[in-house]
């Protein structure tokens, strides 16, 4: 049974670190202020936020429909559509699909879905080697790191750390730190690999129910050549992306670029609806809790998420402690709600990686209410916050009930209990989290005025 | 579909029926044609300039010159369009991978966006998918009245109900995954030019 994940003191090593720490805060809250700014320039940006939200919530309440229409239509369209009810099944198929033609190894762009199965090292056990495409992701993987955000993986990492790590591993100048030098090197050295790959794997962003498409957004372009170079692609996708329509697409991919980087779109947005002549393309579809997740009446919200990481860039926790403080696949704001349901002892502590300042819910694109599942995750632990001085009394503090909540499914002998919101606000509020929030000194007085 | 994948569908679609809340109805989707710019064609070059995109509105009489100017090194001019020769054609690659060995490649796109600046591309205009990020320059010819306003009005296009792929590619790649600076290229195209050209024929393709 895993230990509680102790973000709290993984945040503070980064903290101690104020090289990283320092440029990491700065950076994702330029982020954020792109997004601002590139939201004003959108008069109707509420309108689409709207709109998105309740897009996603008819298609979430009618998803057993949409997943059938969008299986008829791609198998119509030349797609092989597979079901995995878990991460090992999802793994094992894939596998599966490369050992059927001798295939030992693999380029795939981004996906947090296969962070989330784990899938490389569990190819890399069966000698299947895996090529990351996506530069931040493959940083990453030299690294022997998981992703540290989800949009930018190694955002964490400096141009000298990047110099470093492909010195050792590319016999590259180490003192170059241009990041036009450091993106070359990676270009020459995973183009061979993409070149001579018989199979690809990509995720995608969105899936459309009436055409049987899939839709994947890069700024590299690393996608479309992982799915297109080889003759065999494979795409893994949560069941919770699909979307109805094309005309639907279109409010996504205005909002969801500006909300993650600023930019209006990404340089490669790609519809691919089938496999070009003399190529295979498989599809599966995963579950892995998702359909369970949506039976959560205080939590199904969180499956409207489109990935585009906005809550983590303007959340203080997140930029002051790095993703990897969270130690798991999801992380800041969308992930201290999601990964509880996941594993509820392995991240039980991780809801209270906030200050519930609410400005993840201001900024997310889909409208959900971010910060209050946050509270009510945190609520249902027993309504008091982790001290680490009475961790030594083990769970002392924690309520037990004899009637569980069923707001979270994997109990694992861990009992919740369903009182205490007005307690649970107070203590998740002690005067120097208030005063962590208000910004040190440095002149950050005012962001939370700007956050929220 | 064998035993236990029948199996695991069954299962999924029984506890999405079980678990799915309540119907809530899907919103009708506007256009926001009430905020379109007045000059779509500046709006376009301003978009796509910002993405590190090149636009020559000018007029180019000799499509030659103007492509052994811009790119003097070249040796592998693939040309997907009728009117211009190239050094070779699309249908002359043998294997997809083989795009990697196009320094520059000249195509038509059928539509480009004001809002975002991108230009659409397909199997059809592109022939051989892998050229539109294998290749390391892409020039890209667009009938300045085939710009529509936003992505509302892009995503009409017929294409991406009928292609098996389409392509909507805003500038050259790009990435700003090292140290949060952003660079061009990435992975793939490592320049993106459209020149501003009416296309032969008045009609858009349907697919």
């Amino acid at each position: 049974m895993s230990s509680p994940v102790d973000q709290a003191k993984n945040a503070e090593k980064f903290l101690a670190d104020t090289v990283h720490e320092e440029r990491l805060d700065k950076l994702l809250w330029a982020m954020r202020m792109r997004r601002d700014a590139a939201a004003r320039q959108v008069p109707e940006w509420e309108e689409l936020r709207t709109l998105a939200s309740e897009i996603k919530e008819h298609t979430l309440s009618n998803l057993s429909q949409y997943l059938l229409q969008f299986e008829a239509r791609a198998a119509a369209n030349g797609m092989i559509v597979h079901w995995a009810r878990d991460a090992h099944e999802h793994n094992q198929i894939v596998y599966e699909i490369l050992a059927e033609q001798g295939i030992e190894a693999l380029v795939k762009s981004k996906s947090m879905l296969t962070e989330e199965c784990e899938l490389r090292p569990f190819l890399e056990r069966r000698g299947i080697r895996v090529t990351e495409t996506d530069l931040g992701e493959r940083i990453q993987q030299l690294d022997d790191q998981p992703p540290g955000h989800i949009i930018g993986p190694s955002i964490h990492k400096t141009t000298k750390d990047v110099a470093v790590l492909f010195s050792q591993k590319y016999g590259s100048d180490p003192n170059n730190e241009d990041a036009a030098y450091l993106a070359g090197v990676m270009r020459e050295n995973t183009r061979p690999d993409i070149l001579k790959a018989r199979a690809g794997m990509t995720g995608a962003n969105f899936v459309v129910a009436e055409t049987g498409a899939i839709v994947v957004a890069t700024n590299e372009g690393n996608a479309d050549l992982s799915a297109h170079t080889p003759l065999l692609h494979i795409c893994s996708v949560g069941i919770e992306k699909i979307i109805p329509t094309t005309e639907s697409l279109a409010v996504f991919v205005r909002l969801l670029t500006r909300s993650a980087t600023g930019d209006t779109i990404t340089q490669y947005t790609s519809t691919f609806r089938g496999p070009r002549q003399g190529a295979t393309m498989h599809v599966i579809l995963v579950d892995n809790g998702r359909s369970a997740r949506l039976g959560m009446k205080r939590f199904w919200h969180s499956l409207k998420c489109i990935r585009c990481a906005a809550c983590m860039n303007t959340c203080p926790v997140y930029r002051r402690s790095g993703g990897l403080s969270y130690g798991s696949t999801y992380m800041g704001p969308i992930g201290i709600i999601m990964m509880p349901t996941f594993e509820i002892r392995k991240y039980s502590e991780l809801p209270f990686a906030s200050t519930l300042n609410g400005s993840c819910t201001n900024v997310c694109p889909v409208k959900i209410d971010i910060h209050e599942a946050d509270l009510r995750v945190a609520g249902s632990h027993g309504g008091e916050r982790p001290n680490p001085s009475r961790k030594k009394g083990g769970h002392a503090g924690r309520r037990q009930s004899a009637q569980p909540s069923g707001a979270l499914p994997n109990r694992d002998g861990h009992t919740v209990s369903r009182t205490g919101s007005p307690a649970t606000l107070r203590r998740l509020q002690p005067p120097e989290c208030m005063g962590q929030a208000q910004g040190r000194p440095g002149g950050r007085q005012g962001n939370i005025s700007r956050m929220v | 579909m064998n035993s236990t994948q029948a199996l695991s569908r069954n299962t999924i679609l029984d506890s999405v029926r079980a678990n799915q809340p309540a119907t809530q109805p899907m919103p009708t989707i506007p256009h926001f044609h009430s905020n379109k710019p007045a000059d779509l064609v500046a709006t376009f070059c301003a978009s796509i300039a910002r993405m590190a995109g090149v636009v020559v509105t000018e007029d180019v009489p000799n499509l030659d010159s103007f492509l052994r100017a811009k790119f003097p090194d070249a040796k592998v001019t693939c040309s997907a369009i009728p009117e211009y020769g190239g050094t070779i054609k699309p249908s002359s690659l043998n294997h997809w991978s083989e795009a990697s060995r196009i320094d520059v490649c000249i195509l038509r796109s059928p539509m480009g966006v004001a809002e975002t600046g991108s230009i659409l591309l397909s199997d059809i205009e592109l022939q051989v998918n892998t050229i539109a990020f294998l290749a390391h320059d892409l020039v890209v010819l667009l009938d300045p009245k085939q710009i529509v306003s936003n992505i509302h009005d892009a995503y009409e296009h017929p294409y991406f109900k009928l292609r098996p792929y389409s392509l909507l590619m805003t500038g050259p790649s790009g990435s700003g995954d090292i140290g949060g600076i952003v660079v061009h290229p990435a992975q793939a195209a490592k320049t993106l030019t459209v020149l501003l050209s009416p296309a032969p024929d008045a009609g858009q393709r349907t697919g």
